[in-house]
């Protein structure tokens, strides 16, 4: 299936990611990934899903699959205010200079991850440091959560509606 | 006597007829003899040349570096490289540079030359940053031609007077040499030139193939482009009398309800202030100073108001589109440099007529320089010709004054913003289909404003106005043809006009003195840093962020320095009793303060201001002692840039120039499409070790400065980091409690947390702010904290007093 980045003019090359067209497949992916890390932006605290803020499906992601979070910018500020502890708080840039590394320990000491998810970014920053791992972290797998097409990730979500992607998501919490 | 009048006497009493060949400037002696009797014997076919003559009226040692070369200084970059390591973010997967491409450089492939990925990043950011240190240069260049056609080779390069005898530090450390005239200047710009070349054909195809030495290289245009920024910000405060590091230099207006538009208005856009000046001297000379309002957009309109008071700056870049659409202008003056190309287009639209004075920019219009003034004007006014080229600055002023005056009965304010009941019918035809939103670099929310639009509240539109960076890629991308950035001015027609501000004038350099005062507080860490708010308007959530950081830094007592489009932001702001920063805050560069140097080419008095400490306050020898002056800025200056809009190559190579110094540089999220961060790891304590200069010791230091060029996500990111950033090796205990406590003060208040970095920065007890003790003590205590020394901190072996047996 193709996709368009959601920035019109982000044309990224030849590899581009794999769209999610089934959200079973992301739950997949991840069960199968044996050190996954969640890396989560800003506007996770700033967009809206289902009542609340995405940051509180995070929360509640986070705890249901084990996968330790990385809050970037000021967000370990907002997942205290809702008795979270992300396993890492560091900026954007950091977290992924690290994530190129293959002798990094990980932001639990076990060793290098094998499976990035990306959420809540600035998409051109997302967009960019995506583009880093996808060029220099090769032992990496890289997801995207976001409603947008991220060209540079390994497997991103098509432009989606608010609707579509809380369903998907759900349905990604559901069998995590 | 000099030394080019000894050689004239020496050369005089050789007889004329036996020189074949004579010449002799201050660029080199070239003598050739065919056949020569002498005392001695006879000479035959001598021919004798000398590349430069120096005169040695400096009494200070020439150091290693002088005029350096293209890998003279690449071992101290090799150093900071080591710490900093390049994260490379490629904007593209394929490299088109050449007709073997477009190649293929994912998954670490090759391109058809050879190239990687790594490789090919840091080339693109090589070729930005001579695009940059060009660009500034060439500005250089110009002008030091102008003006010593104007006034002479010899006119002397005061900038200060008694106040600023160090009057290039920037010149005098790559150089060696220190400029004492204008003339003196055209050798400077003679090597930057050659060297900015040498740098640019680097990027050539099967030319360098190693990340690391493009990332060197990059560091050296960096480098010279402060120099060529200094040589255009010296000759223009020497030759029209700028503030001369003037703490008091005027206050002047700034934003657009400043404008009288009951007056004839003349825009000039740009950066080289000298058509400007043409304009303010010829209404000076004719009596019409005060008939015709002078008003600029970006830094030519700082450059301006440092030479006229009552010039009025509009705002930073992305205020072109929505003040020429205004109808405010009744002629567009552009000079060179952040012109928005389709600026003539626009001005068409409002029916003012541009002159363009730039041979950089000559927009396809006509060049009308050698015809007479009356003819052009008449052939502008009467709508004969929109525009017109005219490359003599006086002509420019006349005819821009001329023409101002006889248009804007004429045009009425004629303008290109849609009336409200226009605005409110045309968003019916919105097709919602989401384009402008996807076109928005900063993906505001268009589509949600313009159906509310269409519902009949322009409210949505009008909290836009703030965000906005005006760049009209929404206009471009509506397939109904709609002008939405028009829209969004005009629902925030109110806040438009309601701006009314006050900004220093550009000051200059920081004077020896200042220098002397603050040099032990900065080095020794009591004074916390000093930060410098840099660059362009390309602002994640508006520019009230900048004004936000600016006041945060300087209540803190931070010394806080401004430039360019930054300097003009940070004064749109007004505090509860309704003072902008330049108000409310001192302009001496001290603790606390609000310091706007001028434009962008006034940045080099910034990293002249780190120099200088090193050189007036710690005595370090300043001729050409590059490596020596940035390790003790990188190791003891706790300097920071923040250019939290920038965009353009200028910046990048601005930023590089600091790099090299040891300045660590913070840019906003849109930095990160600089395609490269150079990172620390706080986690690798093999990083931080230096010698401790009394015993030759490696003594691990902790992260201090962490990164040298970083793009923070958040405004609150930035200012947790600009405060970690200013920490140094070389910190006192007292210092370095101090900074902690800003560093801690500030994380607790915008993270909700402590650091979980301390015991990095902890070295002794006595590094503990008082207040903190006993918190800051439980966590050393679980992080198994181990006290270390306060070293005498370098990274150049060769400044260990006593080598360890």
């Amino acid at each position: 299936m193709a996709a368009e980045p959601w920035q019109t003019a982000e044309i990224p090359g030849p590899k581009k990611a794999l769209v999610i067209t089934k959200p079973e497949v992301v739950a997949a992916m991840i069960k199968r990934a044996k050190h996954p890390v969640l890396v989560v932006g800003h506007k996770a605290a700033e967009t809206d899903f289902e009542g609340g803020k995405l940051i509180d499906f995070i929360i509640e992601f986070s705890k249901k699959s084990g996968i330790p979070v990385v809050a970037t910018a000021h967000m370990i500020g907002e997942f205290a205010k809702r008795g979270f502890k992300p396993a890492a708080f560091m900026p954007a840039v950091d977290i992924g200079n690290r994530l190129v590394d293959p002798s990094w320990t990980g932001v639990d000491g076990k060793g290098q991850h094998d499976l990035a998810l990306f959420v809540g970014l600035y998409y051109y920053m997302e967009w960019a440091i995506l583009s880093g791992l996808k060029h220099f972290a090769q032992h990496l797998k890289t997801i995207t959560l976001d409603n947008v097409y991220h060209p540079h990730a390994s497997w991103s979500f098509p432009n989606l509606s608010q609707e579509e992607w809380v369903k998907n998501l759900k349905v990604i919490m559901d069998k995590v | 006597m000099n030394i080019l009048e000894k050689l004239k006497m020496f050369v005089a009493d050789i007889k004329p007829s036996t020189l074949d060949v004579f010449t002799l400037s201050k660029k080199g002696l070239h003598v050739k003899i065919g056949e020569m009797k002498t005392d001695v014997g006879l000479v035959k076919n001598l021919e004798l040349s000398i590349g430069k003559i120096v005169e040695e009226a400096w009494a200070e040692p020439m150091g290693l570096t002088p005029f350096p070369s293209l890998t003279a200084l690449r071992e101290w970059d090799m150093k900071l490289l080591q710490r900093y390591k390049p994260f490379y973010l490629p904007f593209c997967d394929v490299c088109c540079l050449c007709t073997f491409g477009k190649c293929d450089l994912t998954g670490g492939k090759r391109g058809a030359c050879g190239i990687d990925m790594a490789a090919q990043q840091s080339r693109i950011v090589l070729l930005a940053c001579c695009i940059g240190a060009a660009t500034h240069t060439g500005h250089a260049r110009h002008l030091v031609e102008h003006l010593i056609e104007k006034y002479g080779r010899r006119m002397p390069l005061d900038v200060g007077g008694l106040n600023v005898q160090v009057e290039a530090p920037v010149t005098r450390l790559v150089c060696g040499v220190k400029p004492e005239t204008l003339g003196d200047l055209e050798e400077i710009l003679d090597y930057v030139e050659t060297q900015v070349t040498h740098c640019l054909s680097v990027c050539h195809t099967g030319q360098e193939g190693d990340n690391l030495d493009f990332e060197s290289k990059v560091f050296h245009v960096g480098m010279l482009d402060h120099v060529g920024m200094e040589v255009a910000d010296i000759a223009q405060i020497a030759a029209y009398n700028f503030p001369k590091g003037d703490p008091e230099a005027p206050l002047v207006d700034l934003g657009y309800g400043t404008v009288n538009i009951e007056k004839p208005v003349i825009l000039c856009i740009g950066h080289n202030v000298v058509p400007s000046v043409g304009i303010i001297d010829y209404m000076k000379e004719n009596g019409l100073d005060g008939e015709i309002e002078v008003c600029g957009l970006c830094c030519t309109a700082h450059d301006f108001t440092r030479y006229y008071k009552r010039g009025k700056i509009i705002g930073p870049i992305s205020w072109q589109l929505r003040f020429i659409r205004s109808g405010v202008p009744d002629v567009v003056v552009l000079d060179e440099q952040c012109i928005r190309t389709d600026s003539f287009y626009e001005a068409q639209r409002i029916k003012a007529p541009v002159i363009v004075a730039s041979e950089k920019n000559c927009m396809g219009l006509p060049n009308r320089t050698n015809d007479p003034a009356d003819a052009i004007v008449e052939d502008l006014v009467s709508g004969k010709i929109p525009g017109a080229l005219i490359l003599d600055p006086e002509k420019v002023g006349e005819v821009a004054v001329k023409v101002a005056l006889k248009v804007a009965p004429l045009r009425k304010k004629f303008k290109a913003i849609p009336e409200v009941d226009e605005v409110l019918r045309k968003a019916k035809e919105c097709r919602q289909c989401g384009d402008c939103r996807r076109a928005c670099p900063q993906d505001l929310h268009i589509p949600e404003a313009m159906k509310a639009a269409m519902e009949g509240s322009l409210a949505k539109l009008a909290d836009l106005y703030d965000l906005c960076v005006g760049c009209g890629r929404c206009e471009e991308a509506c397939p109904a043809g709609l002008q939405v950035h028009s829209f969004i001015v005009r629902a925030g027609e109110k806040k438009l006009k309601e701006e009314t501000y006050k900004v220093r004038a550009g000051r200059g350099p920081i004077q020896d003195v200042e220098i002397r005062n603050v040099g032990s507080p900065i080095v020794l860490g009591e004074i916390p840093g000093v930060v410098a708010f840099v660059g362009c308007a390309n602002y994640p959530k508006g520019g009230i962020e900048v004004a936000e950081m600016c006041r945060e830094f300087a209540n803190r007592r931070y010394i806080v320095v401004t430039s360019g489009c930054a300097a003009m932001t940070a004064g749109m702001y007004k505090n509860e009793e309704g003072k902008t920063p330049y108000e409310e805050f001192t302009g001496e560069f001290t603790a606390g303060c609000m310091v706007n140097v001028g434009s962008c080419v006034s940045n080099a008095h910034i990293a002249g201001a780190a120099i200088k400490i090193a050189n007036i306050f710690a005595k370090r020898n300043l001729r050409a002692n590059y490596e020596e002056i940035a390790d003790y800025i990188l190791n003891r200056v706790g300097a920071v840039g923040v250019a939290w809009g920038a965009y353009s190559q200028k910046a990048a190579s601005i930023a590089s120039g600091f790099w090299r110094l040891g300045v660590p540089v913070i840019v906003g999220p849109h930095g990160i499409k600089y395609r490269r961060m150079l990172l620390g790891r706080a986690d690798r304590e093999e990083d931080w070790y230096v010698y401790d200069a009394r015993t030759g010791e490696k003594v691990y230091v902790g992260p201090a400065p962490e990164h040298l060029f970083y793009a923070a996500e958040t405004k609150e990111e930035a200012m947790v980091m600009i405060a970690k950033l200013c920490m140094r090796p070389n910190d006192t205990t007292k210092g370095r409690a101090i900074k902690l406590t800003h560093y801690i003060d500030l994380h607790k208040r915008l993270y909700g947390t402590m650091p979980e970095d301390i015991h990095r920065f902890v070295r002794t007890v006595a590094d503990i702010p008082v207040t903190m003790k006993d918190e800051i003590v439980k966590i050393l205590e679980e992080k198994g904290w181990k006290e270390t020394i306060i070293p005498d901190p370098t990274l150049l072996p060769r400044l260990i007093r006593k080598r360890k047996e």
